[in-house]
């Protein structure tokens, strides 16, 4: 940042420790939670705050549940959209059958229900490392959407297959179903990515963290300096499951509003990954920067012809964006493969010295 | 509880100790099926077995390789002078490949040669589309599609032209791999990247190749999956279907995905037949990962892969 941590001592190592060590760093990510509280509900656009913010959010607890996994315990998997599909399954059972309970509530316990599943199809990864492990999490992916699809009891015999958000409240202020307003959902995906995020942050900088890091960077090692590799890799995927339930609940209830099976196909699992990777592996920041990636370029490239005056044919449009996406993603690999994390804190060391060079 | 238990594993095999024409009839379409499988997986074996790419976008080559044929016979071209082309287009397209993704990428961790792929993948799915349309088109160079009996088993003759086939193609691939120049230093690159470079093995060139007889292979395998069920988007997601039979037979090994192939086919089609109304059918997605699945808990790396070895 353009401003320099200079004169602030550190007397304690609870403040060394600090995840903003700095006063500045402090008072701009406060000032932004702020902001982002208050500012989009009362001027951004409906068009805005559904297609663009809300979705924002809502992959952006993914991204960083997928990162918990991928990032910081070096378990490649493809499954996420399974796992996604889990917590909105287990929410609308729950909700349908326990109508008075609250939707957060709801939510919390629906990814607990993720990460008991996330725990069982984590077990191959004792045996099963790499890219072998991410094929066997497609494993999950495609049993788990067969198993939403064929069980009707999923949907409560819906004959069109489909989940459907109900009308929830919190705090009086109803949240999800129908007759919601966008800026009541976008507040509730807002504090519940606030509050996840806050305790991934923590969770890495912790002894199950450093665990993680340790399995990731050479688990043999690892395992030989006495951190368990059972209990680290299934709490990683557990947790990661936790953190995708929560946000694939989210997903139908605060987002779709409806959804069948086909909305948490292996497509998803894949722009989650893609998030986690163009984020940065291994980063929360990343997770947030992946996922306003991803949700933005779709938009701007639909757009973007409407600005300069060009009318395409759909369908070349749709084509031409596909192109787009993937060159942008070559591209940025290419640029930095440590994905858009790293830049971020490129150029924060070369704004602490600017204007000087050394 | 004893119903269950006689209808998982007493009935079926009473099923099919009662019509053994019918298990026969299974039994083939699974291993033709599972050809088509190897045909496919053979194509990621490729690549992985020399620059340690696990190429996503091999599903999509396949899809490009059948629509540029497509294409080309739409235009007129005699299906040789089509062949031909595509084959042009796709080593083509190795070059580009080589010089626009892998070459800015060399030395980077796995996965993001992993992601690049990805990207790659829909820069070609979207080019694809633009280039050739994105309608379902029927794909025919005159392999006869027609069903004949042997012994009261039925068998369809453009499977077994598809497996003859893949049987030819594997065989020429193990040739190339095991007796030519190239071949030679295609096996050391694999072994070791900076190995290979320091005896003076170009890596360069050896990705074109590989990337060339991947796309080479992808040609056959499009033109056998679009024989048989036409030439559309969905060609680019069997790619999934041969991602089972790869762990299976493990990443390195041309064997491997022959073998696994077969196993994955074959199981492929008993359960859902045997097994598959129990539960409600249309299984075939993810049976073939649980089949897998079960594989690797026994053995990590595969049937054929190489024993992993690690050290601290």
């Amino acid at each position: 940042m353009i401003y320099r941590e200079a004169g602030q001592f550190k007397a304690t190592y609870a403040s060394d420790q600090a995840i903003f060590p700095i006063v500045q760093d402090r008072v701009f990510v406060l000032a932004v939670v702020i902001a982002a509280f208050v500012v989009p509900p009362l001027v951004a656009s409906e068009y805005w705050l559904q297609a663009v913010l809300i979705p924002f959010l809502i992959y952006a607890l993914a991204a960083i549940g997928l990162n918990l996994l991928t990032g910081y315990a070096g378990q490649l998997s493809l499954g996420t959209g399974g796992f996604m599909a889990v917590g909105a399954y287990s929410a609308f059972k729950l909700t349908t059958a326990f109508p008075q309970l609250n939707i957060i509530v709801v939510f919390l316990i629906s990814g607990l229900v993720a990460a008991a599943v996330g725990l069982l199809f984590g077990v191959p990864s004792l045996r099963i490392k790499g890219f072998y492990l991410a094929v066997a999490t497609l494993a999950s992916q495609f049993f788990l959407i067969w198993l939403f699809n064929k069980v009707a009891w999923f949907t409560n015999y819906a004959s069109s297959g489909t989940i459907t958000a109900p009308d929830r409240t919190v705090l009086g202020v109803l949240v999800t179903g129908p007759n919601s307003t966008t800026a009541a959902r976008y507040v509730t995906a807002l504090a519940l990515v606030t509050v996840f995020a806050l305790i991934a942050k923590n969770l890495v900088r912790s002894r199950v963290g450093r665990s993680w890091m340790a399995i990731r960077d050479r688990d043999i090692a690892a395992e030989i300096i006495g951190v368990r590799p059972l209990r680290t890799k299934l709490l990683a995927f557990g947790i990661s499951s936790f953190y995708c339930g929560v946000a694939g609940a989210e997903l139908v209830f605060l987002y779709l509003g409806s959804v069948e099976t086909l909305a948490f196909d292996i497509s998803l699992s894949f722009l989650v990954l893609f998030m986690v990777i163009i984020g940065g592996l291994g980063s929360v920041l990343g997770s947030f920067l992946g996922s306003a990636f991803i949700v933005l370029v779709p938009v701007f490239l639909t757009n973007a012809p409407h600005l300069v005056g060009l009318a395409l044919p759909v369908a070349l449009q749709k084509q031409i964006e596909l192109m787009v996406f993937g060159g942008l993603i070559i591209f940025f690999l290419i640029v930095e493969p440590n994905g858009l994390a790293r830049l971020w804190q490129i150029s924060k060391e070369k704004l602490r010295l600017w204007p000087f060079p050394h | 509880m004893l119903d269950v238990l006689h209808a998982v594993l007493v009935a079926p095999f009473k099923d099919m100790a009662g019509a053994p024409a019918f298990l026969v009839e299974v039994l083939i379409g699974g291993v033709f099926a599972g050809l088509m499988y190897s045909l496919l997986a053979l194509g990621f074996v490729l690549i992985y077995k020399a620059s340690g790419v696990f190429n996503f976008a091999q599903g999509v080559m396949v899809l490009f390789a059948a629509l540029t044929l497509v294409g080309l016979l739409e235009r007129g071209a005699p299906v040789v002078l089509a062949l031909a082309l595509t084959t042009v287009v796709m080593v083509g397209l190795a070059f580009a490949i080589e010089r626009v993704v892998l070459r800015p990428l060399v030395n980077q961790p796995q996965i993001i040669l992993f992601m690049a792929t990805i990207g790659l993948n829909f820069f070609l799915e979207g080019f694809g589309e633009m280039a050739w349309g994105a309608n379902v088109k029927k794909l025919d160079v005159g392999i006869p599609d027609h069903s004949f009996v042997v012994r009261g088993v039925q068998i369809n003759s453009l499977e077994l032209t598809a497996a003859v086939t893949a049987a030819v193609l594997v065989t020429l691939l193990a040739l190339f791999f095991q007796k030519t120049r190239i071949g030679r230093a295609l096996r050391a690159v694999a072994d070791d990247h900076e190995a290979a470079l320091s005896i003076g093995i170009p890596l360069k060139t050896i990705w074109v190749v590989v990337w060339s007889v991947a796309g080479v292979v992808a040609i056959v395998a499009g033109l056998m999956w679009g024989a048989k069920s036409g030439v559309q988007f969905s060609l680019s997601l069997i790619a999934l279907k041969a991602l089972p039979v790869l762990i299976l037979g493990g990443f390195e090994s041309v064997p491997g995905a022959i073998v696994g192939g077969l196993i994955i086919g074959v199981g492929e089609k008993l359960g859902e037949v045997y097994w598959g109304p129990l539960v409600g059918g249309a299984i075939e997605n993810w049976f073939a990962y649980v089949l897998a699945l079960a594989f690797l808990l026994v053995r990590p790396q595969g049937l054929f892969g190489e024993k992993i070895i690690e050290r601290v």
